[in-house]
């Protein structure tokens, strides 16, 4: 039961886009892969907001398009991980947060990855797809 | 004194000073972070880290022979194993094993299934050409070359390079025999 729709990406605490994938399983199509990242981008302001007034690194549905949802995982360095979706799946949603974060910090302990600096990693890529399988 | 073998090096590795094995990592790591940032050139890094090797090897083999108490070795195939078994044991916390020897006994592979400095290490493209454990192969030839044996080491094997483990070919160039400073005479 994959999500048709799902757009995911990671924005380092300077909110530069470090790492970007379509992970949905409705067909490619350039103008909705834009459509996704700008409203990804708009919902920055409202994570920025959120993020202090809760201990909590979840925050699940936090703006909306139309059907589309965006949930926002915020790690403890700022680092926020950005989840567009139109399923209603949270249990699953914060598995895959939860598994996407402990990718992201063996990425950061790697001494070769300079933090803030794009994720080029194809491991990280292939495992980030998988779990994105698994979960959504 | 105790035979040489897996056992002897464990006894050894349990009296030694220790550490964090996450700081030791990471700490080699960013040595490695460093000297990319530094010279730039993949190349630079790997003569750089061998030379490093080399300066910890020449004070390392006194260290290792006080804790040790082994007694000389009577050909390469045993100095081989004592560094496999013992050496890396005491100072790495792993032991490695010797295989593919050469007809006439000069040329071995030392091979480490595991290895600590390269826990979270995934190279980028930009650093394929890089041996990120090139210390090692310092380490041994400056060690080696204080007992009186010039060698020259080359990774055959290397995990971050998608093989199966970490192999350093030992190859025993020749053995300088010991020389006084002084003459009888003088």
């Amino acid at each position: 039961m994959m999500a048709t729709t799902a757009c995911f990406i990671i924005v380092s605490r300077n909110d530069i886009p470090i790492y970007e994938a379509e992970v949905g399983s409705a067909a490619k199509r350039e103008d909705a892969a834009q459509l996704h990242q700008f409203i990804l981008h708009a919902a920055l302001d409202i994570v920025q907001d959120l993020a202090w007034t809760t201990s909590a690194m979840f925050l699940k549905a936090i703006d909306r398009f139309n059907d589309l949802v965006v949930s926002v995982y915020v790690t403890a360095g700022h680092t926020r991980l950005m989840l567009l979706h139109d399923s209603r799946n949270d249990d699953g949603i914060k598995s895959f947060f939860q598994e996407v974060h402990e990718l992201y910090i063996k990425t950061l302990l790697n001494p070769i990855y300079l933090p803030g600096s794009r994720i080029t990693s194809s491991h990280f890529d292939t495992k980030v797809r998988a779990l994105a399988r698994k979960y959504l | 004194m105790a035979p040489a073998g897996p056992r002897f090096g464990d006894a050894i590795f349990a009296n030694v000073e220790r550490v964090n094995a996450e700081l030791f990592t990471l700490t080699y790591g960013a040595i490695v972070r460093q000297l990319l940032t530094d010279l730039e050139e993949v190349e630079e890094v790997n003569k750089q880290l061998d030379q490093m090797g080399y300066n910890i090897g020449i004070r390392l083999i006194d260290e290792f022979l006080a804790k040790s108490n082994v007694s000389r070795c009577v050909d390469f195939k045993e100095t081989a194993e004592m560094i496999a078994k013992v050496g890396f044991k005491m100072f790495l916390g792993v032991s490695a094993s010797v295989t593919n020897w050469d007809a006439d006994g000069t040329c071995c592979g030392i091979v480490l299934e595991d290895n600590p400095l390269v826990d979270f290490v995934e190279l980028p493209d930009t650093c394929q050409g890089l041996y990120y454990c090139n210390i090692l192969s310092g380490v041994i030839r400056g060690a080696l070359e204080m007992v009186s044996m010039k060698t020259e080491i080359t990774w055959v094997r290397d995990m971050l390079r998608g093989d199966d483990a970490f192999e350093l070919q030992v190859k025993l160039l020749k053995q300088v025999p010991e020389e006084y400073p002084y003459k009888d005479d003088e």
